[in-house]
Order: C-alpha cells, then sequence, then structure tokens
C-alpha cells in the first residue's frame, strides 16, 4: 500500500485522464454515433427519409469498422492523428481513437433504440403538419431518449475499457498507470487500486445513467 | 365546390419483396366529399380505407388521378406547402399516437408549434381545447396515466389545435370498449355541429356509421363500390359488400337457415313486408289483411331507427283460402315492397 500513496501523483493522473477521455469519448463519440445512428434509422426502406445509397453506404462503413479490435485501431489510426497534427502517442491520439470506435458502436445501439419508437406516433407528428427534419428533432428522438439514455451509459462501460487500453498508444490513463507500475513490476496491489478505480467509475457512470433514464420514462 | 374531391385517383404501392407484385391499395377512386357533412368510409381489412385518407392529407403521393382539398390540388404541391396543407387537416387514430415524451398540455401543444403560433396565444387555444373535450383537469397528465378515452379525447384536442377544416378518424373507436365508443362518437358531433368541422370516419363498425355519418361509402379491393346517404344504404344496400355490413346490424330478414326453422312452423304462406320509408303506415297493411278475412302472424322482422327516421322488415305468415291469400298478396303488394320468401 505504501507504493501506492508514492505513485499518488500518477493515479491522480491516470484518473483525471481516465475521466476526460472518457467524458470526451463519450460526448464526442456519442454526438456522432447519435448523427450516424440516426442517418442508419432515417434512410431504411419506408423510413422517414428512406435513401437506399445512404442506407448502404452507412451500413458498409459500420459494418466495416466495427468488428475491428480496439487495440488494432488504436495503432492503425495513428497515421490519421499524425495527419491531423496530432501525436500518435498520447492522450490527443488516444482520445481519437475512442472517438472513432465509439462512434460506430454507439451509432448501431441509436439505431436500435430508434427502430423501437412507435411508427404511428411519427405518423401522427406528420400529419400535424411537422416537417421529415422537425420528426427527427422533436418526435423521434424525444421519443428514444430513456432508451438511448440507457444505451449511452452502456457504451461509457465500453468506453472506460477503451480508456484502459489506450495506454497502450501512450496515453495517461489509469490503463497506463496499471500497465507501467503494476503489471511490469508484479505490484498486484497497484494493478488492484487501478482496477478498483476504474470500477468505481463505471459503477458511478451507470447508476447516474439509471437514474436520469428512469427519470425520462418515468418507471 | 366540394371540400374534398377525389377523380379517378389510384394508389399502387410498389412490391414489398423483390419480384413480388405491387399493391393497388387505392383503384380509380372518385368521391366528392362536402363541407361540414360526416362521412363513414367502411370496408373489410386491406380495402384501402386508410391509405385513401393518408391520400387525402397527402401523406402518401397518390399514383393518378386528381385530388383537390378546399380547391388545392394536391398532387401539384411541393412538400413545403403539403405541411401547410395538413396544418388544416386534422387526424386522430386507432392507437391515438400521443407522444409519449409529453404530457396532454404538450401533445396539444405540438401542432401550435408546428404552426408557429406565438407561446401566449397558445395557452389559451390549449387551455379551451383542452375544456372543449372535457379535460382539463388532466393538463398535467401524461398519457400513460389516462384511458383510452380520455387519450382519443386529447387526440381530438390535438387534431383541433390548428383549427382545421377536416379532421379524419381512422378506426378512431376501434380500440374503445362500447360506452367510450358512445362518449367519443358524441364529442365528433359536437365537434361536427358546434365546429363546423367536416369528418371523414373510417370504420368496419356499423354502429359506428349509424350513430355518426350523414353519408357512407363502401369499399372493396381498393375501390368504392356503393356509397349514398346513410339511410338508404341501410334501407336498401345494393352491393354484397354493403349488404354484408348491414345485416352484421340489422337483422330483420331471414336467411335460409332462419326460414328453414320458420317453415317447420309456419305451414301458411311466408311473405316479408319492407317498409323503407314512412309513407306507408303498417297499419295499413294490416287493415287491409284484416278487410279480406286473412289471418296473418308476424313471424320474424324488426324495425330499425337511423338517424330518425325508421324502416323495417316483417315477415308475416298468411293463412286462409288459397286465391284470397294470392288476392291479398296482391292488393298489400300494392301498399308496400312485398316478397314471397317460402
Ligand atoms: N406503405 C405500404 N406499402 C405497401 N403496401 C401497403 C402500404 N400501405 C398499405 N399497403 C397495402 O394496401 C392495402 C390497403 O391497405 P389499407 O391499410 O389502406 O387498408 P384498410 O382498409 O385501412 O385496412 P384495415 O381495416 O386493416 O386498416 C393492403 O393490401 C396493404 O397491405
Ligand atoms: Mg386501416
Amino acid at each position: 500500500m505504501d507504493r501506492v500513496w508514492e505513485l499518488r501523483s500518477e493515479f491522480a493522473e491516470g484518473l483525471w485522464a481516465t475521466l476526460w477521455l472518457a467524458g470526451a469519448g463519450l460526448v464526442i463519440g456519442g454526438l456522432l454515433g447519435l448523427i450516424i445512428g440516426t442517418g442508419l434509422y432515417v434512410s431504411r426502406q419506408r423510413g422517414i427519409v428512406p435513401s437506399r445509397p445512404v442506407s448502404v453506404v452507412l451500413n458498409v462503413l459500420v459494418n466495416f469498422m466495427r468488428p475491428i479490435p480496439f487495440i488494432l485501431l488504436a495503432i492503425a489510426l495513428q497515421p490519421i492523428s499524425r495527419y491531423f497534427g496530432i501525436s500518435g502517442i498520447g492522450n490527443g491520439h488516444a482520445l481519437v481513437a475512442i472517438v472513432f470506435a465509439s462512434a460506430f458502436g454507439i451509432s448501431r445501439i441509436v439505431e436500435q433504440n430508434l427502430v423501437a419508437v412507435d411508427p404511428g406516433v411519427l405518423e401522427a407528428a406528420r400529419a400535424m403538419g411537422a416537417s421529415r427534419w422537425r420528426v427527427i428533432w422533436s418526435v423521434l428522438l424525444p421519443e428514444a431518449l430513456g432508451p438511448l439514455i440507457l444505451g449511452f451509459t452502456y457504451a461509457l462501460v465500453a468506453i472506460v475499457d477503451m480508456t484502459a487500453i489506450v495506454g497502450v498508444v501512450g496515453a495517461d490513463s489509469l490503463g497506463k498507470v496499471a500497465l507501467t507500475y503494476g503489471l511490469k513490476q508484479f505490484d498486484w496491489t497497484v494493478t488492484a487500486v487501478a482496477i478498483l478505480l476504474v470500477i468505481l467509475i463505471v459503477q458511478i457512470g451507470q447508476f447516474a445513467g439509471n437514474a436520469a433514464a428512469r427519470k425520462v420514462m418515468r418507471r | 365546390m366540394s371540400l374534398i374531391e377525389l377523380k379517378g385517383v389510384s394508389k399502387t404501392f410498389p412490391p414489398t419483396r423483390k419480384g413480388g407484385e405491387p399493391v393497388h391499395a387505392v383503384r380509380d377512386v372518385d368521391l366528392s366529399i362536402e363541407s361540414g357533412e360526416i362521412v363513414g368510409i367502411v370496408g373489410y381489412s386491406g380495402a384501402g380505407k386508410s391509405t385513401l385518407v393518408r391520400l387525402v392529407n397527402a401523406l402518401e403521393p397518390t399514383t393518378s388521378g386528381s385530388l383537390l382539398v378546399d380547391g388545392t390540388d394536391l398532387t401539384t404541391l411541393r412538400e413545403r406547402q403539403l405541411q401547410k396543407v395538413r396544418l388544416d387537416i386534422g387526424m386522430i387514430f386507432q392507437q391515438f399516437n400521443l407522444l409519449g415524451s409529453r404530457t396532454v398540455w404538450g401533445n396539444v401543444a405540438y401542432p401550435l408549434e408546428v404552426a408557429k403560433v406565438p407561446k401566449a396565444e397558445q395557452q389559451q387555444r390549449i387551455s379551451d381545447l383542452l375544456h372543449f373535450v372535457g379535460l382539463a383537469d388532466k393538463a398535467h397528465a401524461w398519457p400513460e396515466e389516462l384511458s383510452g378515452g380520455q387519450k382519443q379525447r386529447v387526440g381530438i384536442a390535438r387534431a383541433l389545435a390548428t383549427s382545421p377544416k377536416i379532421l379524419l378518424a381512422d378506426e378512431a373507436t376501434s380500440a374503445l370498449d362500447p360506452e367510450t365508443t358512445v362518449d367519443v362518437l358524441r364529442l365528433l358531433k359536437k365537434v361536427n355541429a358546434e365546429l363546423g368541422i367536416t369528418i371523414v370516419v373510417i370504420t368496419h363498425e356499423m354502429e359506428v356509421v349509424k350513430s355518426i355519418a350523414d353519408r357512407v361509402v363502401v369499399m372493396e379491393e381498393g375501390r368504392v363500390v356503393e356509397h349514398g346517404d346513410v339511410f338508404d344504404i341501410f334501407s336498401r344496400p345494393a352491393h354484397p359488400a354493403t349488404q354484408r355490413f348491414v345485416a352484421t346490424l340489422v337483422d330483420d330478414v331471414p336467411d335460409a337457415a332462419a326460414l328453414e326453422a320458420l317453415r317447420r312452423r309456419h305451414p301458411g304462406r311466408l311473405v316479408t313486408l319492407s317498409f323503407l320509408d314512412e309513407s306507408v303506415s303498417q297499419s295499413a297493411v294490416f287493415a287491409e289483411l284484416i278487410r279480406r278475412g286473412i289471418e296473418f302472424e308476424l313471424v320474424f322482422g324488426g324495425i330499425e331507427d337511423v338517424r330518425g327516421r325508421t324502416f323495417g322488415h316483417l315477415t308475416v305468415e298468411l293463412r286462409g283460402d288459397a286465391s284470397a291469400v294470392d288476392e291479398a298478396i296482391a292488393a298489400v303488394g300494392a301498399l308496400v315492397e312485398t316478397r314471397e320468401v317460402a
């Protein structure tokens, strides 16, 4: 335990990096995922804005990206980060990789939850003179809000998991702390504390997500 | 000019599966609906009723034909202009389709937001509407806290929010129990009478048609097979589909099985008398039979009241001297539609 105390500044840095990587990853990746997922849903046959080409392109893209294991993606994306002037090693690139992976993952979660919205309600909104665009933001998304929050909460767990993995590409997350000071130096206490901190983050996130969803869904 | 006018309107959906057949949901329909009337559209499942009304508020484009609503040909308008037209056409649904993400108040506010009505005006309008449908005390309830009848009242308030000229009701009472159905129909009548809104009700329940429609349109396989004044349709249904629908409510002419049973008990001649308008009184017919010394007995029948007018079919057994009965049938036939049934 003394060792953990000695490493307190590393732990603090790791905790902080994990929090902002996960937070920023969830917000940016979530937003992109929401856009792609909504695109997947509305472009479907008999969707709100049916478009076969859009639907095919989005589906192929998502199906191509999603199966790539995150650790490989994090490395494969390094040239792209560099292209945008971000070092391939460190927190900046880690965020790029997390946003990229979570956007495609979340897009399917979003699509699934939108499919569950009663089409009758969308039709009613159209019958009341709403434009397709208005139907999307004022009916479709609000009607799916509760399940979407639960979906994003579910995604948060995966994202926190990613923040640990990006330790490999030099991000200063708890993953790196565990890797550098725990696993490599066979210090199980350090590893265990890092893991506990990650579990704590996930627990708090899950609790907050559940509470928010319950409030929105009123049950 | 009619408020809604369809001329040769057809709607064909492309095949839902590759290599499937296209679906001719509406075929060559001519139909005029006048301002202020309540028109019932009946037909079996798949007859094209919902598709027809979805053409009227341009939720689906027509495949061919012309469709005028309040003088504007919808087939020539662009989406932006159609959105304006839809504000003038309210619609209510079998499953109510309330927004679960909004309270009763928020649901009624929705079309007003779409129409960009100023906030202050919205408040007054919503409050008036909720009073009109009798739900002022439920303004802040969520949809799931309401009964079916209350949900439909919210649906009606919401549909009326932008003061439309037309209200389309697609099976609006089919998910409700009989008592609640009567309440909602009463509200629709009030909408028609007090606000002068033209109402198109789609239904497969003749009870609904009988209670509120002025006119009936019968559809089968995408076509309008019969239409007319509600009394005429009930008293003299011509098309087999119409006859089947009317028979669900009016059961005053014995069918083959009933006739056979009657025959066993009644050896005399069985004659069905049809009183289809109020010009001939039953007493005149009975007086005629009595005058001729014919013994008679009422064996089957009923009198229906359709919106204050009555019609009926009475099947009587006539007994007496054979030639006297012949003469009596001829004499009665001069007074009222008479048909010997067995
Ligand atoms: N969007 C669509 N795409 C393809 N076919 C459709 C579509 N909408 C309706 N149809 C078909 O058109 C026909 C008429 O359907 P419609 O819903 O108008 O019937 P309906 O008279 O309202 O029946 P119900 O009493 O069951 O509501 C049916 O065969 C239906 O399958
Ligand atoms: Mg229907």
